[in-house]
């Protein structure tokens, strides 16, 4: 069964999703679960977490596999997500339909993926951070200083929503049909990032990571693969974009900063650099961290002496700070390091 | 019977760093199938060469031709591609303008067009694939070629100081050394097309294969850096071997070597000379190497070729004893 | 035709340095010119960190900038709570010792801060991948703007100007603030001060050896750990003087001016010419220069982007900076 799952890692892929898929809504219904937030708010809290599984997936192929440091990876997020609003909502007048915009806007962020990763080709790896780091902070500068098209820091409002044949519109308070679409996209992110990580793709990324010299002493074109891997990993924040555009219907540069950069960063280093269910685990946790157990934290403390004035909430990026240099320090293959021992092994190119 | 053409013609090659002339108007010629050898002192330039013939440099002046074909030559007219580019910015915004004018938005269009068409120019200029090679060769332009145009082209080498991928397995290793010879796209990759499973299979049973030719096949899922020394050296030739080279360039595969290991080394490249046809052409210190497997020798000082011929004949050239030991030793004993 | 071009190249530093100077000259009322300077002046005390620490470890102190945001805190609180200062002190002998009572606890404390940061977050993994310290130094960014969140809240905190801003020099019919020539002079006595330091002391030659060479300057006896943690101590001291002067200049800071400000003073650093101090104190005039310039035109909402593809554009087509050489590196 185990080398059976091994071989067809994309039905393995499907099957862990739907486990998960069934999984945690019952948790959500347990009397535990329901002493935090009602089951509604539990589900729309995994969708939301599902955004941030798929940013973390895509910063996993761009920092984990080719091994190139970007910080200011919210940047695809916000270009795919004002990529939505410009293309499905009454402000821009125009009505294409939401499924058709995700790959509008994938295909959108990676052209950006190229442009922005292009002038950081031939920088070791402190100026490619720092470059991409500015890149982090100019862009959502750049929407939100050219009011005249993005509206500036009031954003934009009343995008179109997606529509299925028998549900409809999805709306704000029905939480199940976007968790599922949730869940179908990080299936569709998974198993492309894994398909594309055990091909010839992946390991010249990773002989990139490890020797780039020798990398291109063996006949990988750097500049192009490099490339591949900002267009690839870009096009996944696309297409979290667009999901959180649509499911917000709203659209701001305050939801881009430089903090959402580090936050995915933190859950890809937290869950473990490299590893594609680490990453998602990761960004799954460190959600929950953030939004639930923070805020309980709050609560439990609240009256006690000097823990009582804190407020965790504001606290929690000093958490991630902490974390993040812990981990470097303790743990720098993260909860779930990438597992050498599972990858290509003689035999396993199927026939 | 005519002269079969040489696999790689070395003319007047030079190199320069700043000030310091590391490789100075070397001339050379390496007849196929054979198993060249270059020596000299350190700090004579030999690193430096086989870093300008396998495309980590543009030599400063000379030039390197592979089987005939134009391989390596100094930087030549570059400052015409800006002129390249601009053209295709003017193009691309004079078509915008065009079409712009049909849905009466030229000057946006224009601007859009500037910057599809500058976009992609400079990413051609960046990548430089073979059209743009091609057009740049029509204006007159010269590049040399870069490390991985030059695998494509038919030379593979190794390193002095082995430079492995050292997470990934020895499998893994010379499968990345099959990247030249195999075109899997994205797509392929993404739907598991009959195409990606064919390639591979094939870059894993030809790494297999080839980890056979070198004796380390039961250590083929061993990370690279748990290998011995003298297995981590064999890897390499093998990673080398991946991309079916006519030219292989051994950069000290010897060093570091115990004597029997060293003859291994000797035997491997004797027999992988024998068994793949590749043109060998290798640096090294050791002389039991040298001298056990060359058919000629080039040696260079001061970055100069100052003796060259078979290792009898090199053996006994007093310049080359002069270079090694000093001026007392070539008079003297 | 090619002579001049050579000319031109080996005396780039001073064309450079004329050019701007002169278009400001030209194209801007002199006041501005003084802001710039005055701007110039305190970026170069950040970027001098970080050129001196690329210099040596090759690592970009990220934190570094909040280095810098934190000095502007821990200056005013003192300044406010041990000291109590309340408005400008015109006495002059009071105010020259206010001076250099607040410049040299706030750069002793901030050197102590460096020290700290380079001994708990950095050392450890020296030898460890690339990626690990550039994300321990994230991590300790992050660490120190929220550490001042907390503390002094995440609003604009004034700082007290104990300073006249209204004294002022007559040029001609050219008003020179005398904050801006303090701001100017402290920074010009510092930079020089480090120059000598750099180029006369043995703690400066072990620099210089072990950003060259660190395995040769261990062999010839430099104590390597020792030199490291000193370059990260005068970085962050100096960062510290650029503190007070800001503080003093601007009289208004809060937790998150050590970004920007850092990223602008890495990319003086850069274009002056990474691991050099004067192309440090160049490339922090043309920033300044830069931004000033961008607002005097009317861009000013887009200046720091401007200063970012400053950036871009210097790591593109000329990596070494100014004072830099040409090198290429094909592969």
């Amino acid at each position: 069964m185990r080398e059976y799952l091994l071989r067809h890692r994309s039905l393995d892929i499907v099957i862990k999703l739907i486990g998960v898929a069934i999984v945690l809504p019952l948790l959500a219904a347990t009397p535990i679960f329901g002493a935090f937030q009602p089951f509604n708010g539990w589900l729309t809290g995994f969708a939301n977490a599902a955004i941030f599984v798929m940013l973390a997936i895509g910063l996993n192929i761009v920092v984990g596999k080719a091994g190139l440091l970007d910080l200011g990876f919210a940047a695809f997020f916000a270009i795919g997500a004002y990529t939505y609003a410009f293309g499905a909502s009454a402000y821009s007048g125009n009505d294409i339909p939401f499924w058709l915009m995700l790959p509008i806007g994938a295909i959108v962020t990676a052209i950006f993926g190229v442009a922005i990763g292009a002038p950081t080709l031939r920088l070791r790896g402190d100026y490619l951070a720092i470059v991409t780091l500015g890149f982090g902070e100019i862009i959502p500068n750049v929407l939100l200083n050219s009011d005249k098209y993005t509206l500036g820091t009031n954003g934009i409002s009343g995008l179109n929503r997606p529509e299925l044949p028998i549900i409809g519109v999805f709306k704000s308070n029905e939480p199940w049909p976007w968790f599922i679409l949730a869940v179908v996209l990080i299936g569709v992110i998974m198993i492309a990032a894994d398909r594309i990580s055990f091909s010839r793709i992946g390991r010249a990324w990773e002989a990139i990571r490890e020797d780039e010299l020798a990398a291109a002493s063996n006949g990988i074109n750097t500049v192009t693969f490099k490339l591949l891997a900002f267009a690839i990993g870009a096009s996944t924040a696309g297409i979290a974009g667009a999901f959180l555009a649509s499911k917000l219907s709203f659209v701001s540069p305050d939801q881009f900063k430089f903090s959402v950069s580090v936050t995915v960063l933190s859950m890809l280093v937290l869950g473990g650099i490299g590893n594609l269910w680490g990453a998602a685990i990761g960004a799954f946790l460190l959600y929950f961290v953030q939004s639930i157990l923070l805020k309980q934290l709050n609560e439990g403390f609240k009256g006690v002496p000097v823990l009582g004035e804190i407020d965790f909430l504001q606290l929690q990026y000093l958490l991630f700070g902490l974390a993040l240099v812990i981990m470097m320090l303790r743990r720098p293959g993260g909860l779930f390091p990438e597992r050498r021992a599972a990858r290509h092994r003689v035999g396993t190119a199927k026939e | 019977m005519t002269k079969k053409q040489p696999v790689l013609e070395l003319k007047g090659v030079g190199r320069t760093f700043g000030g310091l002339v590391a490789v100075n108007s070397v001339d050379l010629e390496v007849a196929a199938g054979s198993i060249t050898s270059i020596i000299g002192p350190n700090g004579a330039g030999k690193t430096t060469l086989f870093n300008v013939i396998s495309g980590i440099y543009a030599p400063t002046k000379g030039n390197i031709t592979l089987s005939g074909a134009l391989l390596a030559t100094p930087d030549h007219k570059t400052e015409r591609e800006a002129f390249l580019w601009g053209a295709f910015a003017i193009a691309g915004i004079v078509i915008g303008a065009i079409a712009g004018l049909a849905i009466d938005a030229p000057a946006g269009l224009a601007g859009v067009g500037a910057i599809v068409s500058s976009g992609a120019i400079l990413l051609a200029a960046v990548s430089r694939p073979a059209w743009y090679v091609r057009v740049c060769a029509r204006l007159g332009i010269q590049r040399s070629a870069r490390p991985n145009d030059v695998v494509f082209l038919g030379i593979a080498r190794t390193f002095q100081n082995i430079r492995l991928f050292k997470e990934m397995s020895a499998l893994e290793n010379v499968m990345v050394g099959t990247h030249a010879r195999t075109d899997v796209g994205l797509f392929d990759a993404l739907l598991d097309t009959r195409r990606f499973r064919r390639t591979e299979k094939e870059s894993e049973s030809q790494a297999l294969t080839l980890l056979q030719a070198v004796g380390l096949e039961d250590q083929a899922n061993v990370a690279a850096k748990n290998l011995a020394y003298g297995d981590q050296r064999r890897l390499e030739v093998a990673r080398a071997l991946a991309s079916t080279p006519k030219l292989l360039l051994l950069d000290e595969p010897a060093a570091g070597m115990n004597p029997a290991e060293t003859a291994q080394m000797i035997e491997l490249i004797k027999s992988i000379r024998d068994k793949f046809g590749v043109t060998v052409l290798l640096i090294e210190h050791d002389m039991r190497v040298v001298m056990g497997i060359s058919e000629k020798i080039a040696v260079l000082d001061h970055g100069e070729k100052i003796a060259e011929g078979t290792p009898a004949e090199i053996r006994s050239n007093p310049r080359v004893i002069e270079a090694y030991l000093g001026r007392g030793a070539a008079s003297g004993a | 035709m090619g002579s001049s071009v050579a000319w031109a190249k080996r005396n780039s530093v001073f064309l450079w340095v004329a050019a701007v100077a002169i278009a400001f000259f030209i194209a801007v009322p002199p006041v501005q010119f003084v802001n710039a300077l005055t701007l110039g002046a305190i970026y170069a005390l950040i970027a001098l960190g970080y050129t001196m620490v690329y210099g040596i470890v090759e690592l970009i102190n990220f934190a570094h900038g909040d280095v810098f945001m934190l000095g502007t805190f821990v200056s005013l609180s003192i300044l406010i709570d041990v000291i109590g200062v309340t408005g400008p002190i015109t006495n002059p002998i009071q105010l020259i010792l206010m001076l250099v009572l607040i410049l040299a606890v706030t750069m002793a404390l901030m050197g102590a801060v460096g020290f700290l940061i380079e001994k708990l977050a950095y050392r450890p993994l020296r030898n460890a991948p690339k990626l690990a310290p550039l994300i321990t130094a994230i991590g300790v960014s992050f660490i120190l703007q929220n550490v001042v969140q907390l503390w002094k809240g995440p609003y604009k905190t004034t700082f007290p100007q104990f300073f006249p801003m209204d004294a002022a020099l007559m040029l001609g019919n050219v008003r020179i603030g005398l904050i801006n020539i303090l701001v100017i002079v402290v920074a010009l006595i510092l930079m020089v001060a480090l120059q000598l330091f750099i180029t006369r002391s043995k703690t400066g030659r072990a620099m210089r050896a072990t950003a060259l060479d660190p395995t040769a300057a261990a062999l010839m006896g430099v104590n390597i750990d020792a030199t490291i943690s000193r370059t990260f101590v005068i970085g962050a001291a100096i960062a510290g003087a650029g503190s007070v002067m800001f503080g003093l200049y601007l009289g208004i800071t809060d937790f998150s001016i050590g970004f920007l400000a850092g990223l602008k003073a890495f990319t003086a650093a850069v274009v002056g010419g990474i691991g050099n101090t004067l192309g440090a104190a160049l490339g922090a005039f043309t920033i300044g220069f830069t931004e000033v310039g961008a607002t005097v035109a009317g861009f000013s909402r887009w200046k720091d982007a401007i200063v970012f593809i400053l950036l871009v554009a210097f790591l593109t087509f000329r990596p070494n900076g100014i004072l830099g050489s040409d090198s290429s590196d094909r592969a």
